[in-house]
């Protein structure tokens, strides 16, 4: 069964239509690159697949559960790590742990237990009782996503994770994710950079609220005829890009 | 339950690590309680006069001797004209001219009564009401002195009738009395209506709460944890304060205190869902602080702190019945000051209960995780 089902999922905000029927599915332990321009409707479908945001019409289950009717039932199921940086400057890197921890109902010795745990693998152990302010923004962002994964989501939405860090810090959060496809994890993730897009199982390039294209980066460069997932990005994205 | 718990512990951590938000919790409200009360008095002291003395006798210097004794007049002019003595009036240097014309004490002494002109700069008009007042009692006394003096047997004053007035509840009339506790309900509920209204939405600002509301964290325990932590300090605060109140301005207490703290925390529910409600309206700490602001100023002025309710035009008395902060006052006043129980306020109890119910009704269904 797949992990992401949507047929026809459509949002509007007045007369714009920001997602614009979309239809596609996503399986078990794949890595879903959702690729697409600014304002392409990548976030907009991403809200309405974690049931932040009502769709206007169409139909999708995320983990097995309706987004209209189960959307606190999918929330248990999934994690999510937003463009915009979602932990608390003003806590430590253990409180924060310990909060989302503590939201997800996760017992105290399994709080204990993971914290130890994604401290060692991030190697961040001394840096614990250290306010998230004060950490570099390549590190913030490698801890938003394992503490998104700290209740062992089935799924994690990635909403352009790796946004204004260095290519080593990119690399270095690539591996994470591998890490956590490796056990499992489905994983949908937006980036804009065509590099990462090589990374992905399967690609879907969105224009307009559409889903232009959706296949391996491989077959994609051949359909196309180019060398490199940017190529087809630019085939792709140009006409809407300048109209 | 345990939800509830992280949350809490969580809000408590951010509240007490942010170095800015500690003074402005906890030493401004005791700083403004111990500003405010002395400033806040209807009392009227040392109001600068001008007299203008054309008779220059006796009694004339011992009317103007008396004023300035009196403590409520400071004598700062004393010119020649009339004119000139209006034109200090207008320039705001004075605020009262006493003008004793020429042959006062003759007429005083020959035939009883004499004519002295006060003349009040009323722009505030409460000052020169109290300032009247303050100034007849003294001309009276002065001219019972007179007649006293000049008063033979046969010719003695007719018995007046005279009033003693008892004041109860605050013998001495003591402005802190009664201007303590209604300045402690004031500064209580700004700490409790600003925290709740800037906190969910801060959250909103720095994108937090998208994350919380992908969680499975429901409506319930994520508003309790947004608002015991500011009820709680809210309550700690009317401690502290009271306790202010209570030896250092010597306020009278004889109510219950469990009375009061009991119907604080109802109170503070009402305030605190109004907080809620503004701050999941808004979209910035901005936007939840004017509104906020523009609240409580209407609250404060119509509370019946500054200006009595009894003395507002019938349609803003019947407008007070809608603030929380006027029921709350009179409560105050009647079971702290007066030391009256439950039933001599069951009526605002009531009005709070209300309140309380349909703000947080309202906040609570404001709050939506997900976006239409």
């Amino acid at each position: 069964m797949p992990v992401i089902e949507a047929h026809g999922l459509t949002r509007r905000f007045g007369d714009f239509t920001a997602v614009d029927a979309l239809t596609f599915s996503v399986e078990a332990g794949e890595i879903f690159g959702f690729l697409g321009a600014n304002g392409a409707g990548k976030t907009t479908a991403i809200r309405m697949l974690t049931g932040l945001l009502r769709p206007t019409s169409g139909e999708a289950r995320v983990v097995g559960f309706d987004v209209y009717t189960q959307a606190e039932a999918i929330k248990r199921h999934i994690g999510y790590m937003s463009q915009r940086f979602s932990l608390y400057e003003d806590l430590t890197i253990r409180e924060n742990i310990r909060f989302y921890g503590g939201i997800y109902g996760l017992p105290r010795r399994a709080i204990r237990a993971r914290t130890q745990a994604l401290l060692e693998r991030l190697a961040l152990t001394e840096a614990a009782d250290t306010q998230i302010r004060a950490l570099p923004l390549g590190w913030k962002q490698k801890l938003a996503f394992s503490v998104a994964l700290l209740h062992e989501p089935r799924l994690v939405f990635l909403d352009e994770p790796t946004g204004g860090v260095d290519p080593i810090t990119r690399r270095q959060f690539w591996d994470l994710i591998y890490e956590a496809a490796a056990r499992g994890v489905t994983v949908f993730v937006t980036t804009h950079y065509m590099d990462e897009a090589e990374y992905c199982d399967r690609v879907s390039i969105m224009v307009d609220g559409r889903i232009a294209a959706l296949d391996t980066p491989h077959s994609l460069k051949q359909r196309y005829q180019v060398g490199s997932m940017d190529d087809v990005f630019l085939k792709l994205a140009r006409p809407a890009a300048s109209p | 339950m345990r939800t509830v718990f992280y949350l809490l512990q969580k809000e408590f951590v951010q509240i007490f690590r942010n170095r800015a938000m500690l003074p402005i919790l906890f030493a401004m409200p005791v700083i403004q309680l111990l500003v405010l009360s002395y400033a806040a008095t209807f009392e009227v002291r040392d109001t600068p006069m001008s007299v203008i003395d054309q008779d220059r006798s006796l009694t004339s210097r011992q009317l103007v001797d008396r004023l300035v004794a009196s403590g409520y007049f400071t004598l700062v002019d004393q010119p020649a004209t009339p004119e000139q003595a209006d034109a200090a009036l207008r320039r705001g240097e004075v605020k009262l001219i006493v003008h004793v014309p020429p042959r006062f004490e003759r007429d005083l002494l020959e035939t009883g009564a004499a004519p002295v002109r006060l003349v009040l700069d009323a722009l505030d008009g409460a000052t020169a009401g109290v300032v009247q007042a303050y100034a007849t009692q003294v001309l009276a006394r002065v001219s019972r002195d007179v007649q006293a003096r000049t008063a033979t047997a046969a010719a003695r004053p007719a018995p007046r009738i005279e009033v003693r007035p008892a004041f109860w509840y605050n013998p001495d009339l003591n402005y802190e009395t009664y201007m303590v506790p209604g300045i402690l309900v004031v500064l209580v509920t700004m700490i409790a209506t600003f925290l709740s209204a800037m906190n969910v939405v801060r959250e909103k600002e720095i994108g937090t709460i998208e994350q919380l509301n992908v969680t499975p964290i429901r409506k319930g325990p994520f508003l309790i944890g947004k608002l015991l932590p500011f009820w709680l300090i809210a309550l700690v605060e009317l401690g502290v304060g009271l306790a202010i109140a209570r030896w250092y301005f010597h306020v009278p207490m004889l109510g219950n205190l469990a009375l009061v703290f009991g119907l604080a925390g109802l109170y503070l529910l009402a305030m605190l869902g109004l907080g809620l409600w503004i701050s999941t309206m808004a979209d910035t700490q901005q936007q939840a602080m004017f509104i906020a602001w523009f609240v409580l100023v209407i609250f404060i002025l119509m509370s019946g702190l500054f200006t009595p309710i009894e003395s507002m035009p019938a349609w803003a008395q019947r407008l007070t019945l809608l603030n929380p902060m006027a029921h709350f006052i009179t409560i105050m006043r009647r079971v702290l000051l007066k030391g009256a129980g439950l039933d001599a306020v069951r009526v605002q109890t009531a009005a709070l209960l209300l309140f309380g119910t349909v703000l947080l009704t309202l906040a609570v269904r404001q709050y939506r995780k997900v976006t239409a």
